[in-house]
């Protein structure tokens, strides 16, 4: 029956939300992570999501979960800022600031959440499908 | 005199495979609402529909005595092979939506048009399952007076 299988669809939907969530809480806590060199600095990460095709090519599915692929680090250039008297400043006085962009996280923030939201929406509305079918006939 | 199930359920058997067919489409179309370059898919229910009854079951048949020609599955020469199903769609045409906005990284999902046509299927399948539901409960009802 095509309704179980919503039930991993939005599941594999839900996962990567709550994966990209993890990521953003993890960005915006770290948005102030000095360090006193360009490799140590903390970067902003974002998950990179696929859509989970099978293997088989040329065939229409109905179907298709949501897969996270990985999570990668942002390229953007790090802030050097001129600040001699921080514990942390390197030989030249500058502290390096990590590349987080906080209104991005935030609308991200909102953006998962409200894809998460719709995901548990799917569910329950299947759920209730799905145990309404089992009780046909009577 | 024998009674045919299919023709007692009508169009309403097909109707809920179709539907729980579409209700698995669009939810993946939500899912993926944040894939870089996933593109929403559905189908013409209505289409689909007539295209599933006209086949009848794989041909039309002029009396109930025939053989009918069974849809979906590769041909397998062994009883114990697996036949294809639920992953496939056979016979049904997918089509890609329309965007309404242009988007960045190439994703078509409008998440409050699949919303609105999943609620939409919801309904039409509680419908067609309540029509299901209550010819069971005729053809209940006439066995048990007998």
């Amino acid at each position: 029956m095509s309704l179980f299988k919503i039930f991993d669809i939005a599941g594999s939907g839900m996962s990567a939300q709550s994966l990209r969530l993890n990521v953003t809480a993890s960005n915006l806590a770290n948005a102030d992570s000095v360090s006193s060199s360009v490799d140590q600095t903390y970067r902003a990460r974002h998950p990179v999501f696929s859509a989970m095709l099978s293997d088989e090519t040329g065939k229409d599915q109905a179907g298709v979960p949501v897969r996270v692929d990985g999570v990668v680090e942002s390229q953007a250039p790090l802030h050097p800022l001129y600040a001699p008297d921080h514990p942390m400043a390197d030989a030249q006085g500058y502290i390096y600031m990590p590349n987080v962009n906080v209104i991005e996280e935030m609308t991200n923030m909102i953006s998962a959440s409200r894809s998460y939201q719709n995901n548990v929406d799917i569910l329950n509305t299947s759920k209730q499908l799905l145990q309404a079918t089992l009780r046909l006939g009577e | 005199m024998s009674i045919s199930i299919d023709k007692v359920f009508g169009v309403f058997d097909e109707a809920l495979t179709l539907r729980a067919k579409r209700g698995e489409i669009l939810a993946s179309n939500m899912a993926n609402a944040d894939t870089p370059n996933y593109k929403a898919r559905d189908f013409d229910f209505r289409a689909a529909l007539e295209q599933a009854q006209g086949k009848g079951g794989g041909l039309q048949t002029t009396h109930a005595g025939h053989l009918k020609g069974e849809p979906a599955g590769p041909m397998t020469t062994n009883q114990r092979h697996l036949t294809g199903s639920g992953g496939e769609l056979t016979g049904i045409d997918l089509q890609y939506r329309v965007p309404s906005q242009a988007s960045l990284d190439g994703n078509t999902v409008d998440t409050e048009t699949e919303k609105g046509r999943f609620a939409e299927n919801t309904l039409q399948y509680q419908a067609a399952f309540g029509f299901l539901s209550s010819k069971i409960k005729n053809i209940k009802d006439i066995l048990a007076e007998g």
